[in-house]
């Protein structure tokens, strides 16, 4: 039997509020399969499953903030029986036993319905278990005692469980849960990471202008005759650029943790994506060297529109193994970006602009743009990181073999 | 189709790929790029979504000419006749 918890989605995140179930007990899931929807500060993030079995239980009630490692949900194992009897239905439950008996209580779900999109609205049987200061507040709030479910000792109520349904009552469902706007919370993630990265990091920087000019003008004779559907942008091409220099120069791809660098066996490129509200996320894009350029394009295209309305995934947000962000075709020539952790090296590569360049003895006008390396020095130095810059210049010299 | 039908389709789709602009508030002369902020992503999903809804391949030449809904206007009535 196995404990489904709230995963940490982030290196900074404390908690995240459940807002949708896509399971229901009885159902077989499967590891990778999403479960569950949470509201976190980077917006909603659909919820993997890491293990084969059966739903056995949900036990965390929709709606609520819940810290990172409280229980979501039991999943029994495949062959498993549950553990205890099934309980009796709930309307006995209130007729019959004390309030002492309710904190026991499994969650009351169908199992034959998808689960509610809204809060259960339990109705507490007993009202003598609420605390004095609760009762009060309740009548101060207008609140109805029978509508709220305790967290006390045999699910009393509490001063802080009518604070909890006062709060969940005045924010409206489109935005649930969090106090501060959704920009403002983004804006208190990126802080929260960035200075993470900053005080832990110690960050250094390698930097190379190079031409882009071949990969321009091969994109746009492979452009000319597809349809829109089937364009690729020269991001699809930094992409693939990133992870195969990443596959070679393997003390930039990885995650730092427990105080020793591990190294990772496939390339993971979190893709930094620009909200136009405000604020970025950096979804990974998975195993991109089993990608040929057409499938980078579209795992790209994919994880853009699933960033810009907010359903992304556990595992894009937490198995990313370096970052690549890139300015677009329009903007600043040159970015020096500050580490996602726990990964140890973003790839910065700045707006394309025409240069005065040296191409065989001859100055012509060119395309180029300045790639710039942070890493992190505890795990890689600049020689390293000299040889992924070379890597990534020569194969943009070639563009047509990635 | 009439002029009308390439505004609010074009408008439509606009807004669909990005969705916090309101239709109301874009002029005529906004540009995708430098006033609506617009990346090259979204402008591919555009030229997409404008190819699915009217029939019309806007080769990657042709996008600074459905940079405006005006010019987009003017273009699509075109290449759509």
């Amino acid at each position: 039997m196995g404990v489904f918890v709230m995963p940490s989605l982030g290196s900074d995140m404390e908690s995240g509020t459940l807002v949708e179930w896509t399971i229901k007990p009885g159902d077989t899931v499967k590891r990778g399969d999403v479960v569950a929807v949470v509201e976190t500060q980077k917006g909603a993030i659909e919820i993997e499953i890491f293990e084969d079995g059966t739903v056995s239980e949900l036990t965390a009630e929709l709606g609520r903030e819940l810290p990172v490692g409280a229980p979501l949900a039991v999943i029994l194992k495949p062959g498993e029986v549950p553990p205890a009897p099934p309980s009796p239905p709930k309307a006995q439950v209130s007729e019959s036993s004390p309030a002492s008996a309710r904190g026991l209580d499994p969650v009351p779900v169908a199992s034959d319905t998808a689960p509610p999109l809204s809060p259960p609205r339990a109705t507490h049987p007993d009202a003598s278990a609420v605390s004095p200061a609760a009762r009060v507040r309740a009548r101060e709030r207008g609140l109805d005692l029978g509508t709220l479910s305790g967290s006390g000792p045999g699910g009393a109520i509490l001063l802080r469980d009518v604070d909890a349904a006062e709060k969940a009552a005045a924010i409206p469902t489109s935005n649930p849960l969090r106090t501060g706007s959704p920009i403002a919370e983004m804006r208190k993630a990126i802080a929260a990471a960035m200075t993470r990265a900053k005080q832990t990091i110690p960050h250094f920087y390698l930097s190379e202008t190079i031409d882009v000019q071949p990969a321009i003008n091969f994109l746009a004779e492979r452009n000319a005759d597809r349809l829109p559907a089937e364009r690729v942008l020269l991001g699809a091409l930094f992409v693939q650029a990133t992870a195969r220099s990443a596959a070679k120069v393997k003390s930039v791809n990885g995650r730092y943790a427990d105080g020793a660098f591990q190294p990772s066996s496939t390339v993971n490129v979190g893709v930094v994506v620009a909200l136009r509200g405000g604020g970025l996320v950096a979804p990974a894009l998975m195993d991109v060297r089993s990608l040929d350029l057409d499938q980078t394009m579209a795992g790209m295209r994919d994880l853009v529109s699933r960033a810009r309305a907010g359903r992304l995934r556990s595992s894009e947000m937490t198995e990313g193994t370096i970052t690549l962000s890139s300015l677009g075709e329009t903007g600043a020539e040159a970015m020096t970006g500050v580490i996602f952790p726990p990964q140890v090296a973003l790839v910065g590569i700045g707006a394309p602009h025409i240069r005065p360049w040296v191409v065989g003895g001859a100055v012509v006008p060119r395309s180029v743009v300045t790639l710039t390396i942070s890493a992190d020095h505890r795990v890689s130095d600049g020689r390293q990181v000299a040889r992924f810059i070379t890597e990534f210049e020569t194969l943009m010299q070639d563009p047509e073999n990635l | 189709m009439t002029e009308t039908d390439f505004r609010a389709g074009y408008v439509q789709e606009l807004t669909r790929i990005a969705p916090d602009i309101e239709a109301e508030d874009i002029e005529d002369t906004d540009h995708i790029q430098d006033d609506l902020e617009l990346d090259s992503m979204d402008i591919l999903n555009l030229v997409t979504a404008l190819h699915a809804r009217f029939g019309v391949d806007i080769p990657e030449a042709d996008y600074p000419q459905i940079a405006t809904v005006e010019l987009a206007v003017a273009y699509l009535s075109k290449r759509a006749a």
